[in-house]
């Protein structure tokens, strides 16, 4: 104010006077202006667990797979987390403040991510990290992330059955992907049996418990076969055998990883095609196709909350921008974009908090909305789940999925009844 | 008592080199150090656990197993057993289903605690299967292998099967073991809470304790007849049978007792890191506790400790400076210790000790003239 005041009257004042208030003026401008939001949101106020967050920076990590098996899988999310954090800093940071990222390296190793997580809160002091991919890893830091109180964002579909203060599931859970899409399948395809096919491990275990379930309990149907290989298994001939001899209405497959491409390379060679059977899988993303090739997998079907070729606006310019900064050849599967989610959240949880403070930002996230999330709309939950819709795709040979339905918000239920 | 001693610890020199590294681990490490990678140090000396029994067998014994993980993971699961069945008492996990089983099991619709899990609660039982339960493993497969004259290349081979069938057995049965996830989440033993940092400083310690312990063990055992036995198998088996040996009985023993070692290693590392997985048991674990007794020097038992601390400090800081390229700089350095230094660590600190000593004896012997005769160094020539 005061400094205006001088200027507009300056024909009065004597020059070398005119320049020292001057001089003075613009000081107090430059020191005001970077400490805006010093003053609004002192470091004190707003970290008071001893994060670290200067004035203007505030460090958060990002824990994922860069080497090794899973790398593969994890880099999409590393991607898209990155994106976020470059549009949130470029859009003014959190609170005043630029995001600063550490990156380490899980190496697809679980006691590595337990190593790795403890470093980054216990030496690092990051605000928040944004990271993990499989079950296994993410079983192996929550202790770590429970005793040293820091916040995991964690971005992949999986089996539920947890919950945590230190975590926000920016994925869905298991009955949220499954439910929906078994009612959806056995509408349209009139179908009554199912024979499921899963990778043997956790999550495509707990998977099949639900659609199993929900498949004899709620749709009346049959299924004639349920079965487990381990991660890695490449030779599917004598299933395959056994599902021409049950002719089931729909294969339900939640097979992961490199086992993808034989399944569905021997399927077609067995003449397992959409012309006389259905598939519907969980597990396969735009990601996967990549790799299985979409002239294996023409006409089946995926149940997931978020394809590429989603027809929103803020769709649009996600694919956009993420095929700008990584190219035009990358795609952009589920967990991608629910790693994508990760940074925004924290930065809507920060600012509905005020604060950094663990405690506050989880008392915070759940109620949080975020309506630019390229999947449309999403909801913080009580339980840290988010509330999403689920769509089914059907994949066509150039890779991509037509969206042939969307079911509303289904509310995350990591603990269901009756399906336990 | 003098020669008890020598057996123990090898002379004046091995005492030295013993109290130099127990100095480091003990005094140096700890007041340098935070706690966080403190306890970063005790996880990789349960590795040196396992290295230690390789030297023994591998360097000593020309035995080369490529499974060690199965044993250090056999030690690990026992302890994470005893650990979750603490951890999974009624009032904690009455969210489940069937309260007081670990969840893994109730996420798999398992209403009982299956009997093999049974005896895990107590700990006197848990202490004695982390020793046992590696060593009778080993000794059915080590009496199958060697009775047969099974060796070298073939042994290897079926040790990698065996660690192949173990993580496999473990991650098809995930209602009974926690499949691939592992057993995790584990807080406590007896009450007291393993993850605080008073905790973890103890566990150091006793970590260090118990690794010094295993040293000098191993020493005493190479430094009698077992010693002697194992070398002339190494170079010459044939003419130990024909002396009328049982030779098979001697690389029994030895494969039983790197396979309790490992037990050890494994279950203190349980103990540290909080959580065991599959993923420590399989080929690519049991193939780079090789590595670590590779680098340090296969035939040197406080090498291989040195080795181990050397490669995962690496693993760990590289891994932490640069998360692209790491993998190429840890590739670099084992190229590099085995093309330049064969013998490892251990086999640079021999030809230093070659190179210098002539140098300061000749010193020693210029500055006192008249008793050129008596080295107060010891030659490393010496046995």
């Amino acid at each position: 104010m005061k400094p205006t005041t001088i200027i507009t009257a300056p024909e009065r004042i004597p020059l070398r006077r005119f320049l020292i208030a001057s001089t003075a003026a613009i000081t107090l401008a430059l020191q005001s202006s970077p400490s805006l939001a010093g003053e609004a949101y002192p470091t004190a106020k707003v970290n008071t667990t001893g994060l670290a967050v200067t004035d203007d920076t505030v460090t958060v990590g990002q824990l994922h797979s860069a080497t090794g098996t899973m790398a593969i899988s994890e880099t999409g999310s590393i991607q898209a987390e990155q994106l976020a954090i470059d549009q949130i800093n470029a859009s003014g940071g959190v609170l005043g403040r630029k995001i600063k990222v550490i990156v380490e390296d899980g190496a697809s190793d679980w006691p590595t991510f337990a190593e790795k997580a403890k470093k980054l809160l216990v030496n690092d002091k990051v605000a928040s990290v944004f990271g993990c991919w499989t079950s296994a890893s993410r079983k192996a830091v929550l202790p770590v992330f429970e005793k040293e109180n820091g916040m995991l964002y964690y971005p992949t579909f999986y089996e539920g059955l947890e919950q945590s203060k230190n975590v926000i599931y920016t994925g869905q859970e298991a009955t949220q992907q499954i439910l929906a899409g078994l009612d959806w399948i056995a509408k349209e395809k009139k179908a009554k049996s199912f024979y499921l096919i899963g990778s043997d491990y956790i999550w495509p275990r707990t998977s099949s418990k639900i659609a199993r379930k929900h498949i004899e309990n709620v749709l009346k149907g049959t299924v004639v076969g349920e079965e487990y290989y381990a991660l890695g298994h490449t030779q599917f001939g004598s299933l395959i055998n056994k599902i021409k001899l049950k002719k089931p209405d729909v294969i339900y497959a939640i097979i992961v990883g490199g086992s993808n491409v034989s399944f569905y390379k021997q399927l077609k060679a067995a003449g397992i095609t959409s012309d006389k059977w259905t598939v519907l899988t969980i597990s396969v993303t735009e990601d996967e196709v990549l790799g299985i090739g979409g002239e294996n997998l023409a006409g089946f079907y995926s149940s997931m909350k978020y394809f590429q070729s989603l027809d929103n606006p803020n769709n649009k310019a996600f694919v956009e921008a993420f095929k700008s900064k990584y190219g035009a050849k990358s795609v952009i599967g589920d967990v991608t974009q629910a790693g994508y989610l990760g940074p925004w959240l924290w930065k809507l949880a920060v600012e509905k908090a005020g604060s950094f403070d663990i405690d506050k930002i989880a008392a915070a996230s759940p109620g949080i909305e975020f309506t630019q999330a390229p999947e449309g709309y999403v909801k913080v939950h009580p339980n840290h789940h988010l509330w999403s819709k689920l769509r089914i795709g059907q994949w066509g040979v150039e890779g991509q999925a037509k969206v042939l339905y969307e079911s509303g918000l289904i509310e995350p239920d990591p603990f269901p009844k009756g399906y336990q | 008592m003098k020669a008890i001693y020598n057996r123990l610890f090898g002379g004046t020199t091995g005492v030295v080199q013993l109290g130099i590294l127990a100095a480091i681990l003990m005094i140096v490490l700890p007041l340098s150090l935070d706690i966080f990678r403190l306890n970063l140090v005790g996880k990789y000396l349960t590795y040196a656990f396992v290295a230690l029994g390789l030297v023994l067998l591998w360097g000593k014994a020309g035995v080369l197993s490529l499974g060690q993980g199965v044993f250090f993971g056999l030690g690990g699961y026992c302890m994470a057993m005893f650990l979750k069945l603490e951890a999974s008492d009624p009032i904690s996990t009455k969210i489940q289903s069937t309260p007081g089983i670990p969840d893994f099991m109730d996420w798999n619709q398992i209403t009982q605690l299956p009997a093999f899990w049974m005896p895990f609660k107590s700990l006197p039982f848990t202490l004695l299967a982390v020793v046992v339960v590696p060593s009778i493993v080993a000794f059915v497969l080590g009496v199958a292998m060697f009775k047969r004259r099974v060796g070298g290349v073939y042994f290897a081979i079926i040790t990698q099967a065996l660690a192949l069938i173990l993580s496999l057995a473990i991650d098809g049965n995930q209602g009974y073991t926690g499949g691939r996830n592992g057993i995790t989440d584990l807080r406590t033993l007896l009450g007291w809470d393993i993850r605080s940092s008073h905790a973890q400083y103890l566990l150091y310690f006793t970590t260090c304790g118990l690794l010094v312990l295993a040293i000098v063990l191993s020493q005493w055992m190479l430094s009698g007849k077992l010693g002697k036995m194992l070398l002339a198998m190494r170079d010459r088996e044939d003419r130990v049978r024909f002396s009328g040996y049982d030779v098979s009985m001697f690389k029994v023993f030895t494969f039983c007792f790197a396979a309790a070692l490992s037990g050890v290693g494994g279950a203190l590392f349980v103990l540290q890191v909080g959580f065991i997985s599959p993923s420590l048991v399989g080929i690519v674990p049991s193939i780079e506790m090789v590595i670590f007794a590779a680098v340090g020097g296969r035939v040197s038992l406080l090498g291989a400790v040195y080795g181990t601390l050397l490669v995962n400090t690496g693993k760990s800081l590289f891994s932490e400076n640069f998360p692209q390229l790491w993998l190429f700089a840890m590739g670099g350095l084992f190229i590099a210790v085995v093309v330049l230094f064969p013998n490892g660590l251990a086999g640079v600190v021999e030809l230093i000790r070659k190179k210098v000593s002539p140098f300061l004896k000749n010193l020693r012997t210029s500055s006192t003239l008249p008793t050129s005769g008596s080295t107060p160094l010891p030659s490393p020539d010496k046995p």
